[in-house]
């Protein structure tokens, strides 16, 4: 018996998905850290915004444009306030993770020479990979990886080795995806800082579990992306410290941009607009604002303590299928378990969980700098959020023993 | 046995089972009998893209008729490449062009034929047809 303050088969109904079956049999949702399922009250949100104002933001003079540039406003003082940043307008709105992840590599183009350092961690998803090595192609500066150990943690002796007068940017996520490892993100920001490195935290996988202060982890960009905290998808923003934000040149060009435009010269708005061309996702940002007002309602030290013992359940069950191996040992990981069936491909594995209702994502996870650290194809990875249940886990534990058992 | 005989054979075959359990086991056996590739043609060049899992094909001409053998590392996508292989190896390459694959639907394994999914089957098809195509312009 699990032990929380979370009312779990209430949580539940909060979530008219997970009423669903699939081959048959009830829906086993554990690909969270993919995307995680949407409460009805984020659905209503959406649902509200379209049947009563919605409307395009900033520029009209009508009400209803009026509302909906409120509620949008609203939800960035939400974002703002829940990671503790010092102004709203250093809460910019992409289209998640990626798009703010680009953001800053194209904007660091002016201030990177050749020679420079971008340090880069070996657990990271792909998406805070390749932009930056874009932008060392641009630039002519130098991507160094700081390297991991067997269990999924970061080597910070040898990252401070790494670190030197020439490292300008410092990328890390918060939260590895593949594996789960919680980094220790205080020291890396800390001890860049120490060179006068800018760091950039991804996020994404972090914010669904952990309680995010940007002012007291110091760190210069953060990303978050709406899908995964029970938003909506195509949504996210990028935290930058205003000193950052300013520095940075705008973006993408367009509307909503600009102060003043001729065809001689263009003046760029203050921020956040700056960085926010054209119509955003203006219904995305607002229901992302309420999935922090859900999350916040159910607690995150709730949610997290909930989450730790779903996951040291699941490791024990797991752990008891014979050849069974899990990727990511750290003692400080989210509620994600990385594993494969000795002799078996993780696709097998993943398309008969499927044939049984049970979602878990099977591949590379996009990471695949860290297969080939541990010499695998991929691995199957079940993520499990705060409404998930121990039997779940057990459906799922049954679901690999009867995967194993067809599969040998 | 024509390309159509052979598939109206596998979905008979596929008939007697009930459930997708007996399904993807009766497939798995399947992958067992599956005509290997010869290790020097497991190259980057006889991958098909598109799978999540690797499918290594090879074709090769035996008279007027062509042969496929290929391997994989998972085990159901070795099924799947094998009930390929059976339809189509050992014909004309004009007839493999020309064959239509609503067997697949037939025996269940229509979840597998969409362009998105990961293992690729839409992908293995279309690398069968295009090796036929290649040696049909070799006959001509």
């Amino acid at each position: 018996m699990i032990t929380t303050n979370l009312d779990i088969e209430t949580i539940r109904k909060d979530f008219p998905i997970l009423k669903r079956k699939v081959n048959g049999y009830p829906l086993v949702y554990l690909d969270n850290a993919a995307t995680s399922q949407t409460p009805k009250q984020v659905i209503d949100t959406i649902v509200d915004y379209y049947s009563r104002f919605n409307a395009n933001i900033h520029r009209g003079v009508h009400s209803l444009s009026q509302e909906a540039t409120d509620a949008y406003e609203n939800a960035r003082k939400k974002i703002q306030n829940h990671i503790n940043a010092v102004e709203p307008h250093e809460i910019i709105f992409t289209s998640g993770t990626t798009d703010s992840i680009n953001l800053v590599a194209s904007g660091f183009t002016s201030f990177l020479k050749k020679g420079d350092e971008v340090l880069v961690s070996a657990m990271e998803h792909h998406s805070n990979i390749v932009p930056w090595q874009m932008l060392c192609e641009r630039t002519g500066a130098i991507l160094k990886v700081i390297p991991m150990n067997p269990e999924g943690e970061l080597l910070i002796d040898e990252y401070a080795k790494l670190l030197s007068n020439n490292t300008k940017l410092v990328v890390c996520n918060h939260v590895s995806n593949a594996l789960g490892s919680i980094n220790p993100i205080e020291k890396i920001i800390s001890l860049a800082h120490e060179v006068d490195a800018a760091v950039l935290i991804d996020g994404a996988q972090a914010a669904p579990h952990i309680k995010i202060d940007v002012q007291k982890l110091n760190v210069d960009f953060y990303t978050v992306s709406a899908h995964k905290i029970c938003g909506p998808t195509g949504v996210g923003i990028l935290y930058g410290k205003e000193e950052w934000l300013k520095k940075l040149p705008p973006y993408q060009g367009g509307g909503e941009m600009i102060a003043e435009v001729t065809f001689e010269k263009t003046t760029y708005a203050d921020l956040p607009h700056k960085f926010e061309a054209g119509t955003p996702n203006i219904c995305g940002g607002i229901a992302f604002g309420a999935a922090i007002d859900y999350m916040n309602s159910l607690g995150y030290e709730a949610i997290a303590s909930y989450e730790k013992e779903l996951l040291e359940y699941a490791t024990e069950e797991l752990k008891s299928i014979k050849g069974l191996k899990i990727y990511g040992t750290s003692q400080h990981k989210t509620s994600v378990i990385s594993f494969n069936v000795e002799g078996i491909h993780p696709y097998d594995i993943g398309t008969i969980l499927d044939k049984l209702g049970i979602a878990v994502r099977t591949g590379h996870h996009c990471a695949q700098p860290i297969m080939d650290y541990y010499n695998i194809p991929g691995t199957i990875r079940a993520s499990f959020s705060f409404y998930n249940t121990k039997d779940e886990v057990d459906i799922l534990v049954e679901g690999v023993k009867k995967a194993k058992q067809m599969l040998s | 046995m024509s390309i159509e005989e052979i598939q109206n054979e596998i979905v008979e075959e596929f008939s007697m089972f009930d459930d997708w359990m007996q399904r993807y086991e009766y497939m798995i056996e399947l992958g067992k009998s599956l005509p290997l590739i010869e290790e020097q043609y497991k190259t980057e060049d006889n991958i098909i893209k598109g799978c999540q899992s690797k499918v290594w094909v090879h074709a090769e001409l035996e008279g007027d008729r062509l042969v496929f053998t290929a391997d994989s590392d998972a085990i159901i996508t070795k099924g799947i490449i094998a009930i390929l292989i059976r339809a189509f190896s050992n014909q004309k390459p004009k007839d493999i062009v020309e064959a239509n694959t609503d067997f697949i639907d037939k025996i269940g394994l229509k979840d597998h034929l969409s362009p998105t999914r990961a293992n690729g089957l839409v992908s293995m098809i279309k690398q069968l047809k295009l090796y036929a195509i290649a040696y049909q312009t070799q006959l001509n």
